[in-house]
């Protein structure tokens, strides 16, 4: 026997030992690997103490390779999953298509009506709830109280896109690498048009009309992008068009922007110990135009079980542990009242330790301030804040993302962005059957 | 030697390696050629049906098409050109007698021991970033601004990313084919009063022919598929400015999950590879006599 | 070539070959000594080096955040499995094209490497459905398979042109003794081949080690490897240059450490025949 072979035969040994059969119920989890969830893996011990039977596997990934693992599995039927961690977006869609199990029949102790309504609604097609909120989030304005000082300037409670453009001029001071704002401008459905979106809302723009006609040729898009790109050119950091949630938490902790329009739950990370400001720090709600809808999103990364998975028993058993009020207690008596998952359930906003972290009641202020049923100034026929709650929007929403980033690149006027939208999204919307 | 009974035995010998790449290939290819004249959207199971050449129509009439067929192009070539040239003159300066030879040359392979999206995130972040990477830092030392290399250059910040993981492939293929070059010849052509220059043009090159086409044709090979550094860095941005064939099969396979689309792109995908394969053949394939 | 030179000369070469070396090197070192800084220090500007905060944490964080081990072996298994049982369906192929080459050799060569050519994006959904229905999703042996045929061509062309160099007339000899063709192979030729043999294997180990679509796309838990690893670190919420910078390290460390042991076997056996 050569070597070779006797190395190809250890190989296959090894292969046939690692299949070898456990008894108890192991269930996967597929997770993105922010914050909230990856403290949630290190507080595991709480749920095996109490359910040894139940051994959880987890995949932990970056958030777009898990949305497309996760997709793929789901689409094709794939069963590899027991319970997955998906957004508001997905939920109303995979619902419909039955590609979910009904969590109506969680245990009476997971207190559904506890949930916050904004929240749940988001979560439940036609009464069903299929899923569970993790955490929730809105969009604020995160803002230099030290910087708007100096610059003699208050932050008003709800601020207009006129006070933001004032405090950013203000703030400015681009020898010092201070930028007066930081927004997002990487291209994607989930990064720069997710803020663009919630933006135009508060600028009285929509994305399509009651017959599902593109919006892009209207003053109000015309209005929103202006603005924007005014704003970044003018007062935020070179190299915007690259940057997402996450470049833009740097700079903001780095000290480098004034203000920062982002999610509520990153004021947790700009006011914890990896920021070098956390102590300078001011929250309030994001801006408006006088219009009635304000420019920010609803958001909730939610637990749900495909309707594919074997295990949904032991499923339920573990959203149920990960999603109801003993774990946001555990969380705090772990790791502090400013770690426990945000924006799901009423009773923590009524909670009065809870209501010492500074950025507690802006938070539940923001998610109130949002409707996915109504969240245009005009009517529109889709559901979603930030998104428009059709399958094809992620092709989409990049698709006028990129054009978008393209225009903050200096590669294209607004005109040409916009122009090219309509007509991007005008031939999609016909291809998908939902325009003549 | 071709005896009856060999011929047969190197038949039965080179059958299961034949078997299972067309297999590998045969499957995947028509299962995709079967999805390119399929409308398959993941997200909408309940609209499927035949759409004729619809799928190849819509690649041929995106606006970006052509710019990533260009793009794609440029990788490749610039990638080659890059890894080709400066591969030479490393292997060159490796050649000589140089002391701590074993440590240099573990430095200069170490990039191809890093996995591609590390590779890319180290650019991106460490190097590339606008405000926290290493050249800003290096631009505002010198009084001047930062590049903004993403945002700008985003194609040859994408080919320079590339061409650094492949350099050591091609350097490491280039200092092997040095060691075998008879050191007398050069001896003699230096007694000839041969200049430098003379002798590289001469003799070296020459002699490194067959090592360039073996560089060329696989890295070819592996770069006409490349996506994963450009989702990594760019996302295929500004705009489209950096989007590549592959890259815009990923969008439709990955973002707006229309399988359709990206069967019909993969389609096209092999034959513009077939279609540079050909050229690269008769090209440079006569070196190659195998 | 080892010819004298003037020491004015030498001292020139040694200067630029390490400078080279040094730039070529630096992004890995500059990741390197960034996994050692704290996040506010890796991102601090300009930027930090002597005066760093230099920390062991994201080591730890991330070593306790993830199951390293696992993720570990699963890479060596499938790296190392699917380049050995790649040489085994190789050898002889590269056998009988190196000794009894037809008029389609070269064509077959050519044919072989042109199945690396399909965009693996655009036969996602068709692998993926494959990989399912045969139920070797996420098992290390599904991978070993899918790399293994990924490296196919590349491990075929590379021995093909060893064993062409090996002499025809060592083979007749052995075959006037008497030898079968599996003892000719195994006695006679694969000795010989050794050298080349050893090459194929690191070049093939490396390439699949680090490759990062079909390892994250064909797995979830069981047989993920350190591509989704490094996936389960990059962008997360926060500041994470230094963190992503120590999940990283210790997904190349080990291959980086490999090659470091085995250059010599590179340098030498990476010819792909460019060599006459």
């Amino acid at each position: 026997m050569t070597k070779t072979l006797r190395a190809l035969l250890g190989a296959t040994a090894l292969l046939t030992l690692s299949g070898a059969a456990i008894a108890e119920t192991t269930i996967t989890v597929a997770t993105v690997n922010n914050g909230d969830m990856v403290r949630m893996q290190g507080l595991m011990d709480d749920f095996n103490a109490k359910h040894p039977d139940i051994k959880v596997e987890w995949v932990t990934l970056e958030e777009n390779v898990l949305r497309q693992n996760v997709t793929t599995d789901i689409a094709t039927g794939g069963g590899q999953y027991d319970v997955i961690t998906i957004g508001t977006y997905e939920v109303p869609i995979w619902g419909k298509q039955g590609w979910l199990a009904s969590l109506n029949d969680l245990p009476a102790e997971y207190d559904v009506d506890d949930l916050l309504p904004a929240i749940r609604g988001g979560l439940t097609v036609d009464g069903t709830l299929y899923a569970s909120p993790f955490y929730g989030e809105s969009s604020m304005v995160m803002y230099r109280t030290d910087l708007m000082e100096a610059a003699g300037l208050t932050m008003p409670d709800a601020p207009t896109w006129a006070d933001i453009e004032k405090a950013a001029a203000a703030m400015t001071n681009k020898d010092a690498e201070i930028y007066g704002v930081c927004l997002r401008g990487k291209a994607g459905w989930g990064e720069n048009m997710a803020f663009l979106t919630a933006m135009s809302n508060s600028f009285g723009a929509r994305w399509f009309d009651e017959a599902w006609n593109p919006q892009f040729d209207s003053p109000e898009w015309k209005a929103t992008l202006d603005f924007y790109l005014n704003l970044m050119n003018n007062y935020g950091p070179p190299g915007a068009s690259n940057n997402g949630f996450n470049e833009n938490l740097t700079l903001f902790n780095q000290g480098k922007c004034g203000m920062w329009i982002d999610a509520t739950v990153a004021a947790s990370f700009v006011t914890g110990k990896d920021s070098t400001v956390a102590d300078k720090v001011g929250f309030t709600l994001a801006p408006d135009n006088g219009l009635g809808k304000r420019g920010n999103w609803l958001w909730a990364w939610s637990l749900a079980i495909p309707a594919s998975s074997q295990k949904q028993d032991a499923a339920k058993t573990f959203i149920n542990w990960a999603t109801n009020k003993d774990y946001l207690a555990l969380v705090a008596s772990k790791e502090g009242w400013a770690n426990v998952p945000p924006g799901t359930r009423t009773s923590l906003y009524s909670n009065e330790e809870y209501a010492k972290v500074p950025f507690a009641k802006m938070t539940i202020d923001s998610i109130n301030a949002a409707d996915p049923n109504a969240p245009t100034v005009k009517p529109v026929p889709y559901v979603g804040v930030q998104f428009v709650a059709i399958p094809e929007f992620q092709g989409l929403g990049t698709t006028v993302g990129e054009l978008f980033s393209a225009a903050l690149a200096g590669q294209s006027t607004a005109d040409e962005a916009l122009a090219a939208a309509q007509a991007a999204v005008a031939e999609e919307m016909k291809a998908a059957g939902y325009i003549q | 030697m071709s005896t009856q009974s060999t011929r047969m035995a190197a038949r039965f010998m080179v059958a299961p390696s034949v078997i299972v790449l067309f297999i590998w290939m045969i499957v995947p290819l028509a299962m995709t050629a079967y999805f390119s004249f399929r409308l398959y959207r993941l997200l909408s199971p309940d609209r499927t049906g035949w759409v004729g050449f619809n799928n190849y129509v819509w690649f041929f009439n995106s606006p970006d098409f052509w710019l990533a067929l260009t793009n794609t192009l440029l990788l490749v070539g610039g990638v080659l050109v890059i890894t080709v040239v400066l591969g030479i003159l490393i292997a060159l300066l490796l050649d000589q007698p140089v002391k701590g030879q074993g440590v240099l040359r573990i430095l200069v392979i170490a990039p191809f021991f890093v996995m591609p999206p590390v590779a890319a995130s180290i650019w991106e972040n460490l190097f590339m970033h606008p405000q926290n990477g290493l050249f800003a830092a290096i631009a505002r030392g010198f009084g001047a601004q930062p590049i903004l290399f993403l945002e700008n250059y985003p194609m040859p910040s994408v080919i320079g990313i590339v061409a650094w993981e492949w350099l050591p492939f091609a350097t490491l293929i280039f200092v092997t084919a040095l060691q075998s070059l008879s050191s007398e010849q050069l001896e003699a052509a230096e007694m000839d009063g041969a200049s430098a220059f003379n002798r590289f043009r001469y003799i070296i090159l020459p002699h490194l022919t067959r090592a360039i086409t073996v560089v060329i044709l696989i890295q070819t090979i592996f770069l006409l598929g490349i996506f994963g550094e450009i989702f990594t860095t760019t996302q295929g941005g500004p705009g489209s400015a950096s989007t590549t064939l592959p890259y815009m099969i990923f969008k439709q396979a990955i973002v707006a999950k229309d399988i359709g689309r990206a069967a019909a792109g993969g389609i096209i995908a092999v034959i513009l590879a077939n279609i540079v394969a050909y050229f690269l053949m008769r090209g440079i394939g006569r070196h190659l006599d195998a | 070539m080892a010819r004298a030179a003037s020491p004015r000369k030498q001292l020139i070469t040694t200067l630029a070959a390490w400078s080279v070396a040094l730039i070529i090197f630096f992004p890995v070192l500059w990741m390197i000594l960034t996994s050692f800084k704290t996040e506010a220090s890796a991102v601090a500007s300009p930027p930090e080096l002597l005066g760093a905060d230099w920390t062991l944490d994201n080591y730890a964080e991330v070593w306790s955040r993830s199951d390293y081990p696992r993720f570990f072996w699963n890479s060596v298994v499938i790296s190392v499995g699917s380049t050995l049982l790649g040489l085994a369906i190789a050898i002889p192929a590269a056998w009988s094209m190196a000794f009894v080459p037809g008029k389609r050799t070269k064509d077959l060569l050519m044919w072989m490497l042109s199945t690396k050519m399909m965009p693996a994006v655009a036969v996602m959904i068709p692998i993926y459905l494959l990989f399912q229905w045969l139920g070797i999703f996420d098992t290390r042996i599904g991978l070993i398979l899918a790399l293994m045929l990924m490296n196919l061509p590349i491990i075929i062309w590379m021995l093909y042109t060893y064993f062409k160099e090996i002499p025809g007339e060592i083979l007749e000899a052995a075959r006037m003794d008497g030898a079968s063709l599996w003892n000719e192979i195994v006695y006679v030729l694969t000795p010989m081949a050794i050298p080349g043999i050893a090459s194929t294997m690191l070049l093939n180990v490396i390439l699949a080690w680090n490759e990062a679509f079909w390892t994250i796309t064909l797995t979830t838990t069981k047989a993920a490897p350190l591509s989704a690893f490094i996936a389960s670190f990059s962008a997360p919420q926060g500041l994470f240059y230094a963190k992503l910078s120590a999940a990283s390290a210790m997904a190349i460390l080990p291959i980086l450490i490999l090659g470091w042991f085995s250059q010599k076997q590179l340098v030498r056996g990476l010819t792909f025949g460019a060599v006459k």
